[in-house]
């Protein structure tokens, strides 16, 4: 094949008069049919896992499609309405109750502020988010330090906003969950880093006070620290002082979030090679230089999955907000189960389905951005 | 973002590049006394002395191990010594850090490994340092920048990543990254120890060049023919101390000590 020349026939020797042109890849011939048999029908243990997993897809979904949708209730004022034997979800339940599940006790006149809230919070994450718009400092400041001042008069209001008042304790449902999580994830973030480099400082005292919190907090249960928050810091407290309820919790939350954060963090930092540290310091970088420009970017790309994953955790473990009387997503589908006129055997269920729902969606996009941007940040190889 | 910037006023070279090799004779770049070294237990490096003048082209070679990589970080004190002094530039090393950023913005450094920074673009590798610690406008470090990359010859791979960039054309831009920063004094170490046979020329023809500008320059390598070319002066060392140096012309053809006789033996089949 090859265009050589060979003086004799015998001969090892082989010149190349001629150099092959590249080629285009062969062109696929095989349709759907040859696909589906060399990919899963090859052999007989693969057709036969490939039978069975088509079995399994074919009746968890059609469990779950008549559950959600065919043999759902879809009509109906009351739970009486839902009382039908072999029954799926109550929907007519659900958009009853929407209102409660979001905003809890929120009085319903005011729903406009949180709706403000979310919607100015929704599209500054967008523009914070989607790389190829500009001037994320500035997005990012209002994100992060405009954002939350203005949430806070915005739903709270009282005081010189002009705005009803409404007190955190009335606060609830998803605005409360989205609260609690979003403040978590945001000021969990630069703790969690600036104890990870703390961990990993050479100085002494720094050192040990860092790798104190972080085993401290992460060798006990959230739900302890929220329980200790609510009930035993008020007894250390001088008389009279009065922290909010919502306000220690989220104490609680984003310290506890930190400690895991910067074991995430600090897995990154190790990862970073040796030599970045010392080109660095080669080009006369101080330490917050070397530290914001060279080490943290390469760092927290690569801890992505890990920071990713304990935000997701924490988005799910703020349903335990409850047991200090807080009254999140799932708190509110709990007690709206008992709410009258709606006693049903199907209702508690469809509440927690939904609740599920409505976790899984938000917990998904998470999911999914991070992948995308683990994509947008890769520029090809390592070091 | 200027492409076709001309030498800059920052460029020392002079116009007669290859004509200038002349070394200083009362300018000291690095001066070293009594100087040693452990490791724990272990006493890398003992009893270092030399005085580098200005201009002077210094090859250090040695087996591995024996301390050449460790003597020229102690230079920039990406490692720290224990004994003895070390004064570059006028500044003596010690534990102050005020005087060791002074020492490392006039030290460039080039290692084995490039070390180049992954996740910025080759014009951001070449104009972080000169924007952050030198303060100089965007524009102008930018400029300066394209400049270097010219020197190099890969201007046209500016807004690459590293990644993409061939082991060669990484040192190269290392290179031009230190330049950036306007050094008095270079370090080499092993630049070309982790390259493919077919690149090592084009970094050793940018070392050549800056050689023949009259840089001052303390290379770690085992290219004994950019040593024989470009070098006044070759180091010898084993086990952490200098066994050996001469003028490379009598360094090959008249080596004194049996351990630099067994060692040239080995490398120069």
């Amino acid at each position: 094949m090859a265009k050589t020349t060979s003086n004799s026939s015998n001969s090892v020797s082989v010149v190349r008069s001629e150099m092959a042109p590249d080629m285009p890849p062969p062109i696929r011939t095989d349709g759907i049919v040859a696909w589906l048999r060399s990919n899963l029908f090859n052999s007989v243990s693969n057709s036969i896992l490939t039978i069975l997993s088509v079995l399994m897809i074919y009746y968890a979904l059609s469990a779950l499609i008549g559950y959600v949708v065919a043999d759902a209730i879809w009509q109906g004022t009351t739970g009486t309405d839902c009382r039908v034997e072999g029954s799926g979800m109550c929907w007519p339940y659900i958009f009853n109750k929407l209102d409660f599940f979001i905003y809890g006790f929120y009085p319903d006149t005011e729903y406009w502020r949180p709706n403000i809230a979310f919607a100015i919070g929704a599209v500054l994450l967008f523009l914070l988010a989607t790389p190829r718009i500009p001037g994320k400092m500035i997005w990012g400041f209002l994100f992060l330090i405009v954002y939350p001042v203005v949430t806070f008069f915005l739903i709270n209001g009282g005081g010189f906003t002009g705005l009803v008042e409404v007190p955190t304790e009335k606060w609830g449902g998803l605005m409360l969950t989205l609260v609690v999580a979003v403040t978590g994830i945001v000021a969990s973030f630069p703790l969690g880093i600036l104890l990870a480099l703390g961990r990993r400082s050479k100085m002494p005292m720094m050192r040990s006070v860092c790798v104190v919190f972080i085993e401290l907090w992460r060798g006990v249960p959230l739900i302890t620290v929220l329980f200790m928050a609510s009930v035993m810091l008020p007894l250390f407290l001088p008389e009279g002082t009065n922290f909010d309820k919502l306000v220690r919790a989220l104490v609680g939350v984003t310290l506890f979030t930190a400690a895991y954060t910067a074991e995430v963090v600090r897995g990154g930092l190790q990862a970073v090679d040796k030599g970045q540290y010392e080109a660095a310091d080669a080009l006369g970088l101080n330490y917050a230089q070397a530290t914001t420009l060279i080490i943290l970017p390469q760092a927290l790309k690569m801890v992505i999955p890990g920071i990713v994953n304990n935000s997701i955790s924490l988005f799910k473990d703020t349903t335990l907000v409850s047991i200090v009387g807080l009254v999140d997503i799932l708190g509110a589908v709990r007690a709206a189960s008992a709410s009258q006129g709606w006693t049903a055997p199907t209702i508690p269920i469809t509440g927690y389905f939904f609740a599920a729902a409505v976790f899984w969606v938000f917990t998904f996009a998470m999911s999914r951005y991070s992948q995308y941007m683990e994509r947008q940040l890769d520029t090809g190889h390592k070091s | 973002m200027a492409k076709n910037a001309k030498a800059q006023s920052q460029d020392k070279s002079p116009n007669n590049g290859a004509a200038k090799m002349e070394v200083s004779k009362t300018e000291v770049a690095v001066e070293i006394t009594n100087m040693a070294k452990w490791y724990g237990e272990f006493n890398v490096l003992k009893d270092i002395n030399f005085k580098v003048m200005k201009g002077e082209r210094i090859v250090i070679a040695g087996p591995s191990g024996s301390g050449k990589s460790t003597l020229i970080r102690c230079i920039n004190r990406l490692e720290e010594h224990q004994q003895g002094h070390i004064v570059v530039n006028g500044i003596e090393l010690t534990n102050d850090l005020k005087k060791i950023d002074e020492v490392r913005r006039e030290v460039g450094m080039v290692f084995q490994h490039f070390n180049l920074f992954p996740h910025l673009t080759i014009l951001q590798n070449l104009t972080l340092a000169p924007i952050w610690v030198r303060k100089t406008p965007k524009a102008e470090a930018e400029e300066v920048a394209m400049h270097y990359l010219e020197r190099v010859k890969i201007p046209e791979q500016a807004l690459k990543y590293p990644g993409q960039l061939s082991g060669g054309q990484q040192q190269r831009v290392a290179i031009a990254r230190s330049l950036c920063m306007n050094p008095e004094i270079m370090l080499f170490d092993e630049p070309t120890s982790a390259l493919d046979p077919e690149m090592i020329k084009e970094v050793l023809d940018v070392m050549v060049s800056l050689a023949e500008e009259g840089m001052t320059m303390l290379c770690v390598t085992h290219e004994m023919g950019f040593a024989r070319k470009v070098a006044n002066r070759v180091m010898f060392m084993d086990e952490g101390q200098i066994i050996e140096q001469n003028e490379p012309e009598e360094f090959f053809s008249n080596p004194k000590h049996e351990r630099t006789k067994l060692f040239l033996s080995q490398i120069l089949h």
